[in-house]
């Protein structure tokens, strides 16, 4: 099967249904073993135990992003090359990354209040995720307000291309502007400044978390194919009753 | 493994997280089902595809 051969939704539908139980098992075997390495970490010499929310925070950061990012390149599908697929990739990833970026908002406003002091500051980094976080909201809201889909589709393409300008924004906040939360450290120039101890249960988390986007994403696709398969059919089937 | 004075943000936490992972997974299984659920009272209803195929093929 070649990648043109998936612009066709049942072709699309055959491949998801023999890779989903495959992913769905590695997700849960990464992410097992990630929890376990994460509750054997020893405590940071500054944070004590409480650094243990930064293997839950961090994936669910990083993928707040990464899901607009998937978004922004189904959006150019949509807008550009009119892909069948890239408007239910971007519509079926929207509550998925919703979803991350609200868990990343939670997990940082309670790993802050026993480092910082308090839940919430409207530094430049929260205040562009919550931006970020609003952005989602917004998308799915306008693809349930507008009826026509192929008008819905354009309309959240266009929305999703000017919200990715807040990516570089919520990734450099910390260098750009004095924030109370803390630079980059695993993606950084210079290399990660994490100890292994920290780093390596926080990668296999960070693998496990995409893998589990990675599959949801998938089976939302496969959701959202049926569902514009039964609008069709439904509005076949009113035809022939008028007629 | 004892997790210190700020035990029950790092357990809200993970518990959050679980939640929400369990609740998007529940939610996807249900609409898939609600979608073929669907697809088989169109097939009953004898509205085929424009390939022909059944409704319910995938």
């Amino acid at each position: 099967m070649t990648l043109i051969d998936l612009a066709n939704p049942t072709k699309f539908l055959a491949l998801t249904a023999r890779v989903l139980p495959w992913l769905a098992g590695l997700t849960a075997i990464l992410l097992l073993i990630g929890l376990y390495q994460s509750a054997v970490a020893p405590d940071d010499y500054q944070q004590g135990a409480t650094v243990k929310i930064m293997f839950i925070h961090v994936p669910n950061a990083w993928l707040a992003m990464f899901v607009w990012g998937v978004m922004s390149i189904a959006a150019l599908g949509t807008l550009v090359w009119r892909h069948p697929l890239a408007d239910v990739a971007a519509k079926a990833a929207a509550p998925i990354g919703a979803a991350f970026t609200f868990l990343a908002l939670v997990t940082g406003s309670l790993w802050g209040r026993p480092m910082w002091g308090t839940y919430w500051e409207w530094d430049a980094r929260l205040t562009s995720v919550l931006i970020l976080f609003l952005m989602y909201l917004g998308l799915m809201a306008l693809w349930r307000a507008v009826d026509d889909p192929s008008r819905a589709a354009r309309a959240a393409a266009v929305l999703t291309l000017v919200g990715a300008l807040n990516l570089p924004i919520i990734k450099f906040s910390v260098d750009w502007w004095n924030t109370l939360h803390q630079p980059a450290s695993v993606m950084r120039i210079g290399g990660p400044s994490l100890d292994r101890a920290f780093l390596i249960p926080l990668l296999v988390m960070a693998i496990g978390f995409t893998l589990l986007f990675v599959t949801l994403h998938l089976a939302a696709m496969r959701n959202e194919i049926l569902r514009r398969r039964v609008r069709s059919l439904q509005m076949m089937q009113a035809s022939q009753q008028a007629a | 493994m004892s997790l210190g004075p700020y035990a029950s943000f790092i357990v809200t936490s993970y518990t959050l997280v679980a939640a929400v992972v369990v609740l998007l997974i529940v939610w996807i299984a249900i609409d898939y089902r609600l979608q073929k659920e669907r697809l088989r009272e169109l097939e009953a209803s004898g509205v085929t595809r424009r390939s022909g195929r059944q409704a319910t093929d995938t």
